[in-house]
């Protein structure tokens, strides 16, 4: 039992950074554009959030100045592709590499000891409970939270008008611009939203999942979060299950260490860029479902014609 | 004009690049100079340099074959990496291990193993519709852990003390330095070639054309009749070979062992060393040479002033913005719109 509560609770919290990472980049797709720099996002939010903690401010502000830290990153990519037009895989390129680069230079100075984690929050009575208050009432609040944003960016997207206008731009700027819809200005605004996202999901990952500090420790997260969003071939729901199936995934391999698997680690690592690969596979095969939910405009830099 | 570019971009970096040293209290001009010129100062940092812009050309001019059909390979370093470990392995276990074969044994393994990584995404965007972006990347990091694997365990050098490296490979298996002293070696001629290849193939050969047509206007080369699984079958092979093979020359080079860690990102920043060079041969030679000089700037301020050397990575990637950034000054016209004032206007307008 206890096994299987560690499994759960543990597959949840390791989805937590994926589900951030991966709405963001919906909504920034959702929109018509495609920013590739989701890793770079996630250090440059990991590495000031934790840097925050350590300079003695709270957790609710570290987490706040990693989503900032996020946003200011994606706001490169977006003067370089909304408002320079160019390449848009190539800005979003130049973002993952800048960003890795900054963080290792912030976090030079951080040190190699760990922090103290965040706490996890404790429900009145519902914590207590047997069994149903370990999993599910005992996680740290940006559990909850990234549940909530999934909530909220469901009913942004498809129940309101500021939603349908997003969409609309990603399906066809050309037409959302000639109604009179501000099209790069819209674009600008989702581009941000998904660099905070990212860095919240990074932050996530320096004060709560792994609250220490190394170059790096994304691992490829903010890729598999945009791989993510393929996988879900662009619908919230379908993110949050690709992200518990990833979390599910890690955490196996984690056990599996743990138990001492006669299979060499390095294989149990691969797993889940092995699982990203095949389920890119088994998703991309159906072109006709891939091109139910897709942003038609996505990647195509959109000049309003004067 | 497309010239321009490049070298607008290299001057706003160095700008930016003082900008940064000064708020970090670094004397600009002096730390400019430990960064870009005195690398530099001598025969042996003119050898480092060529020798680390040797793999960076290199991989740039294959990745370029594809970039310019708009097919995106970005796991170069993955496939540098099982070039590495291919040759390595011929190296390390042909039975003849004095045997002159075994260079271009070597070669044909490093150039295989980085095709046939690179196979894989090429085979499932051909036939699966995979994006290839994610596909190369994952396999980047399934090949650094197969590295992982295998210098931690089977190939361990038993005589190694327990590090996680290989045996050092036999001297047959390595390429002779021009001079005992520097460590700069022929390998570099299979850049230059490569170089000379890649100017063939993109400006004088039909398919090369076909290729750039199916960047620049895909649905221009279907009407043509133009497949577009060749042009991501052949972008995809040519950035594998060529990074197979720079993945030979560096275990055969500065290298001679296996270890974790056997590039400083060299796949990476062929990327931008690509784009840099206008996915042009001779272009991506004077990248290559800028990119290398990053790498060495990165490495001497880290010795003399102690900075660290992510600065490398921080100023790839103000060089990619800025490059990117200028093209749209050369590629459009600025034009200040006032608000139309009355509708006269707005006709005239």
């Amino acid at each position: 039992m206890d096994l299987f509560i560690a499994i759960f609770t543990g597959t949840i919290i390791a989805a937590t950074p994926l589900i951030f990472a991966a709405l963001g980049e919906l909504v920034v797709e959702k929109s018509g554009v495609l920013n590739l720099g989701i890793e770079g996002m996630m250090l440059m939010g990991a590495a000031l959030a934790f840097w925050a903690v350590t300079a003695g401010y709270s957790m609710p502000a570290a987490i706040l100045a990693g989503a900032l830290a996020g946003a200011a990153a994606s706001l490169l990519f977006g003067v370089l592709a909304l408002t320079f037009l160019t390449n848009q895989y190539a800005a979003g390129l130049a973002l993952a590499i800048f960003g890795s680069g900054v963080s290792a230079f912030l976090g030079r100075g951080f040190g190699s000891e760990p922090i103290e984690a965040l706490h996890g929050v404790d429900f009145p009575v519902l914590s207590g409970l047997p069994l149903i208050g370990p999993l599910l009432f005992r996680f740290d609040p940006m559990v909850y939270l990234a549940l909530a944003m999934f909530v909220a960016i469901s009913w942004f997207l498809y129940r309101t008008k500021a939603g349908l206008v997003l969409r609309t731009i990603g399906e066809s700027p050309q037409t959302s611009h000639a109604i009179g819809y501000p099209v790069i200005r819209i674009r600008y605004m989702a581009v941000l939203f998904g660099g905070a996202m990212a860095g919240l999901a990074g932050a996530y990952l320096s004060v709560a999942y792994t609250p220490l500090w190394v170059e790096n420790m994304t691992a490829g997260k903010g890729w598999i979060a945009l791989a993510l969003v393929v996988f879900a071939t662009w619908r919230p729901l379908r993110i949050l299950l690709g992200a518990w199936l990833f979390g599910g995934m890690t955490i196996l391999q984690l056990q599996g260490q743990a138990l001492g698997l006669e299979v060499p680690s390095e294989l149990l690592s691969a797993l889940p860029y092995l699982a990203t690969i095949i389920v890119l596979v088994l998703i991309s095969r159906n072109r006709q479902m891939l091109a139910l939910h897709f942003p038609a405009s996505l990647a195509k830099p959109f000049r309003p014609a004067s | 004009m497309r010239v321009a570019a490049p070298v607008v971009a290299s001057l706003l970096t160095l700008i930016v690049g003082s900008i940064f040293f000064a708020s970090l209290g670094h004397d600009p001009l002096p730390t400019l100079y430990a960064f870009f010129i005195e690398p530099l100062n001598s025969l042996n940092g003119l050898s480092e340099w060529l020798l680390k812009a040797s793999p960076l050309i290199l991989i740039a001019c294959g990745l370029a074959v594809g970039f310019r059909a708009n097919v995106w390979n970005i796991g170069a370093e993955g496939q540098f990496t099982m070039g590495a470990i291919a040759a390595s392995g011929v190296g390390l276990f042909w039975p003849n291990p004095d045997s002159v074969l075994l260079l271009p044994l070597m070669f044909i393994a490093g150039m295989g193993a980085g095709m046939a990584w690179a196979a894989i995404p090429a085979f499932l965007r051909a036939r699966m519709n995979t994006n290839e972006i994610l596909v190369t990347l994952m396999m980047t990091y399934i090949a650094t852990l197969f590295l992982s694997y295998l210098v931690h365990g089977p190939w361990r050098d038993p005589a190694g003390f327990n590090y996680p490296q290989t045996a050092l490979l036999p001297t047959a298996a390595l390429f002779a330095s021009f001079d005992p002293a520097y460590r700069l070696n022929p390998s570099i001629f299979i850049t230059v070639v490569a170089v000379l290849l890649m100017w063939l193939f993109t400006d004088r050969s039909f398919l090369g054309y076909k290729m750039s047509v199916s960047g620049a206007a895909p649905l221009a080369a279907r009407y043509a009749g133009f497949r577009e699984s060749a042009a991501v079958w052949i972008g995809l092979l040519a950035g594998g070979a060529a990074a197979g093979i720079a993945g030979m020359a560096e275990a055969a080079g500065p290298l001679g062992q296996l270890s974790p860690q056997i590039s400083p990102g060299y796949g990476f920043a062929a990327i931008i060393v690509a784009f840099i060079g206008r996915l042009n041969a001779f272009g991506i030679v004077l990248g290559g040479l800028l990119m290398s000089l990053l790498f060495l700037g990165g490495e001497g301020v880290q010795m003399t002033l102690g900075l660290p050397s992510a600065l490398t990575r921080i100023f790839q990637g103000i060089l990619l913005f800025f490059l990117l950034a200028a093209d749209f000054f050369i590629f459009y016209r600025i034009r200040l719109i006032r608000p139309a004032r009355d509708t006269h206007a707005l006709e005239t307008a």
